[in-house]
């Protein structure tokens, strides 16, 4: 067997760069809890990411002191629970360095994000004939809002190749901007090989040739932080939960000019002809596209996460995570049988992978007997699946919660998964 | 708790998820149907040939699984054949009740059926693995569409 009980040379055990991955392990009261009599170890941060207490410990202030609806009350819990709403979009606008508060609009998801910018700016801008540019390993949710829009519309999506690293092939990508490309979308980051995408020349090739640019930050905001200034990016779109924040919230991030041109997502591209309705009913963007009550809580939840995250300090975490990821990915290829799908040079806190001829959703089952929490599937990007020809991987995500000992632990669980299959 | 496990992965799940029995698609079926996991990206694809008089001859799968699917589908096209309509339907729901009950009972109780459930006892470790009941039935779920005249099935 493999020398798996101590990381390499190199490696200083949970403490890379100064920072103190078991003090900050005590901020998320989730890690301390048992599964199946085991220590918990969780690597599926990519699909969900653990809480703070500083995020519970807000939204559960939120609800037990300071709530009320908000925009719309003149009574002291009102404008409180507005204000502290209203300073989560300020720390989101902090967060990404958006020029103004303003450019932020609140979603229900990142999902949710793309829909929105498909249904309200797709439908608007959008011609039979027109062309998209997605690439090979985009997550569902940056495929089939666009699909969508091609069945009615007849819009045509154009995919971007990759190689078998994982790697965008950027020459492919430049030859396939035409004068008939009217929005590039792609993925900062890929949630299921890893790879980081060089978004700030894909927005520059395109804004080059005056294509408008949608970057799905999911993975990437979390892993690298964004300046959505100097990315240049006219959409950035991610998810609350990843982000250590609470589920239900997602942020499009849109520059203001192209917002402003936009008609509310609710009722449809058809609403814009009803001015005087919009006009007395909106005040302009963002909450143009924040109709009915918003996620109230969960916007507060998510400042609470943001607070935290620059207060960690976003370097160091990366730091600590691309040290989790090369530890991480040398102790795994020493396990005979073992794949890794995603070996881009450029690449983040994911590892994604096969043994031998167990499935991925027997390693999954195995493994959780040991307390290890990996997801074990297609991680919703089956034409990537496709490329690869496997129906699905199991993949260890790194968060900055995660430790060395943590990635031992993995390990050793999957030898007790080549023991069962032999 | 690695008992559970064991129960889980018998020697005899892990040969039949190795090396699927009747993992071919015969010429002469008359019945096929398809049956996906959208949660995992499994497929199945199952075939029968169904005799005028409704008795199972043949039966055989193609697809891609984990060692619970795989398995389960190579066992099942094994103790169809030779049964009727009826009798595959019964042996089905009596497989589903083991799969998903601790106190299960066979639905019925043929002779036929409880020969085939001793087999199939192996594949009773599922229970202890709630999410990965839809695994030890989703051919079976495919096969009754293909029964039935052959449809595209999803286990959500
Ligand atoms: C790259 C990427 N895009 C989009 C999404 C969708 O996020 P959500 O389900 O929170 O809307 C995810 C989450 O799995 C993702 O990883």
């Amino acid at each position: 067997m493999n020398e798996i009980t101590k990381p390499p040379q190199g490696f200083d055990s949970g403490t890379t760069s100064g920072y103190d991955v078991e003090e900050v392990r005590k901020d998320f009261p989730i890690l301390s809890r048992e599964i199946y009599g085991k220590p918990l170890v969780y690597l599926d941060s990519a699909a969900s990411a653990q809480k703070p207490r500083r995020v519970i410990d807000a939204m559960v202030t939120s609800m037990t002191e300071e709530y009320s609806n908000v925009h719309r009350g003149v009574h002291w819990l009102s404008a409180t629970a507005t204000t502290r709403f209203e300073a989560a979009r300020k720390t989101v606008q902090r967060f990404i360095n958006a020029r103004e508060d303003r450019e932020i609009v609140f979603t229900r998801s990142a999902t949710e994000a793309v829909n929105l910018v498909a249904s309200s700016w797709g439908r608007t801008n959008l011609r039979e004939g027109d062309e998209i540019v997605i690439s090979q390993m985009e997550h569902h949710a940056n495929i089939v809002p666009w699909q969508m829009l091609r069945t009615e519309k007849g819009i045509v999506l154009k995919i971007v190749p990759i190689d078998e690293a994982g790697t965008l092939l950027m020459d492919e990508y430049e030859k396939l901007l035409g004068p008939k490309t009217k929005l590039v979308a792609l993925s900062h980051m890929s949630n299921a090989l890893g790879t980081i995408n060089p978004v700030k020349d894909i927005v520059r090739i395109a804004h080059d040739k005056g294509i408008p640019v949608l970057i799905d930050g999911c993975q990437g905001i979390t892993h690298l932080g964004v300046d959505v200034q100097d990315l240049g990016a006219d959409f950035y779109v991610f998810s609350g939960h990843k982000l250590y924040g609470p589920t239900g919230i997602g942020v499009l991030y849109g520059r203001a000019e192209i917002l402003e041109g936009m008609p509310p997502y609710q009722g449809g591209g058809d609403m814009i002809a009803r001015v005087t309705f919009e006009e007395t009913t909106f005040k302009g963007i963002p909450h143009r596209f924040e109709a009915g009550t918003p996620a109230i809580v969960e916007v507060i939840g998510l400042g609470a996460a943001l607070e935290y995250l620059m207060e960690l300090g976003l370097d160091r975490v990366a730091a600590h995570e691309r040290d989790l990821l090369a530890y991480a990915t040398a102790q795994l290829l020493e396990i005979p049988g073992l794949r890794i799908y995603g070996t881009s040079p450029d690449k983040a806190s994911i590892v994604s992978f096969t043994l031998g001829d167990a499935h991925p959703h027997d390693i999954g089952t195995i493994i959780d007997r040991a307390g290890i929490a990996v997801r074990a599937g297609h991680h919703c990007a089956q034409p990537l699946m496709d490329f690869y020809n496997v129906p699905a991987t199991a993949r260890a995500s790194f968060a900055l919660y995660n430790t060395f000992g943590e990635v031992d632990a993995l390990v050793a669980s999957l030898h007790r998964v080549r023991e069962i299959f032999g | 708790m690695m008992d559970e496990l064991r129960d889980l992965y018998q020697e005899v799940i892990l040969d039949h998820g190795k090396s699927p029995r009747n993992f071919r698609h015969p010429e002469d079926a008359n019945r096929e149907a398809r049956g996906d996991n959208p949660m995992c990206g499994d497929k199945v694809t199952v075939f029968l040939k169904v005799s005028p008089g409704g008795v199972v001859e043949d039966a055989a799968f193609e697809g891609r699984g984990c060692a619970i699917s795989t398995a389960s589908a190579s066992m099942m096209t094994e103790l169809i054949v030779g049964r009727t309509e009826a009798q595959v339907k019964s042996l089905f729901e009596s497989f589903h009740e083991m799969c998903t009950k601790e106190d299960h009972e066979h639905v019925h109780h043929d002779g036929l059926d409880d020969e085939a459930m001793e087999k199939l006892q192996v594949l009773a470790g599922v229970r202890q693995f709630p999410m990965r009941v839809k695994c030890a039935t989703l051919a079976w779920h495919t096969m009754d569409a293909a029964l039935a005249g052959g449809t595209r099935i999803s286990t959500e």
